[in-house]
């Protein structure tokens, strides 16, 4: 089952640079913001499974529900900020 | 049995992730990409931390886990709805064949 993690981890490693491109050449604000939200949907399941990995899924939940949260307000404070503005 | 149940989630949750992220890269528009990004990617980790919860059977980590999964069942389409909300209120064009 430590395989699986391992090969599971490896795959999300291949995934993540397509949400990085995304962020990165994005042509506009949006398609960054939205890059960014793959990518911190992308970190909590690293997380999870690198918790489940080592055998310490306890503490690393902790770290992801964090992670979540963080994402939501920012996202959401961002995205208020920026409904009056023109997309550039 | 629980193994194999796992397995099983986990793989279909990484598909699923997969499918997203060519959405990402491929699809002409934010709003084409907003879709393919917001359903995919919550479906995608909805199943992944399913699986690692039926891994660890009934415990304090499953719990959690099921806290982390209803947090962002809720948490991810409303960012998305955020975010499309504010392109659409801030002018951004919806992509079409007319551009081309």
């Amino acid at each position: 089952m430590n395989t699986f993690f391992l090969l599971a981890l490896s795959l999300l490693i291949i995934i993540l640079p397509c949400y990085l491109f995304r962020a990165i050449k994005g042509p506009n604000l949006f398609d960054r913001l939205i890059g960014l939200n793959g990518i911190a949907s992308k970190s909590i399941i690293f997380l999870a499974l690198l918790g489940a990995m080592t055998g310490q899924l306890d503490m690393f939940l902790d770290i992801c529900l964090g992670y979540a949260a963080l994402n939501l307000v920012g996202a959401l404070a961002v995205g208020k900020f920026l409904e009056k503005r023109k997309p550039s | 049995m629980m193994n194999f149940i796992a397995i099983i989630l986990i793989c279909t949750g990484l598909f699923f992730s997969l499918v997203g992220a060519i959405g990402a890269i491929r699809l002409p528009d934010f709003y084409s990409r907003s879709h393919a990004l917001g359903v995919m990617d919550t479906l995608g980790t909805l199943l992944i931390l399913g699986g690692l919860a039926s891994y660890y059977g009934l415990s304090v980590v499953t719990a959690k886990l099921f806290m982390i999964i209803m947090f962002f069942y809720l948490a991810n389409p409303t960012i998305t709805h955020v975010l499309t909300r504010a392109a659409f209120k801030s002018g951004l064009k919806p992509w079409s064949q007319d551009l081309l």
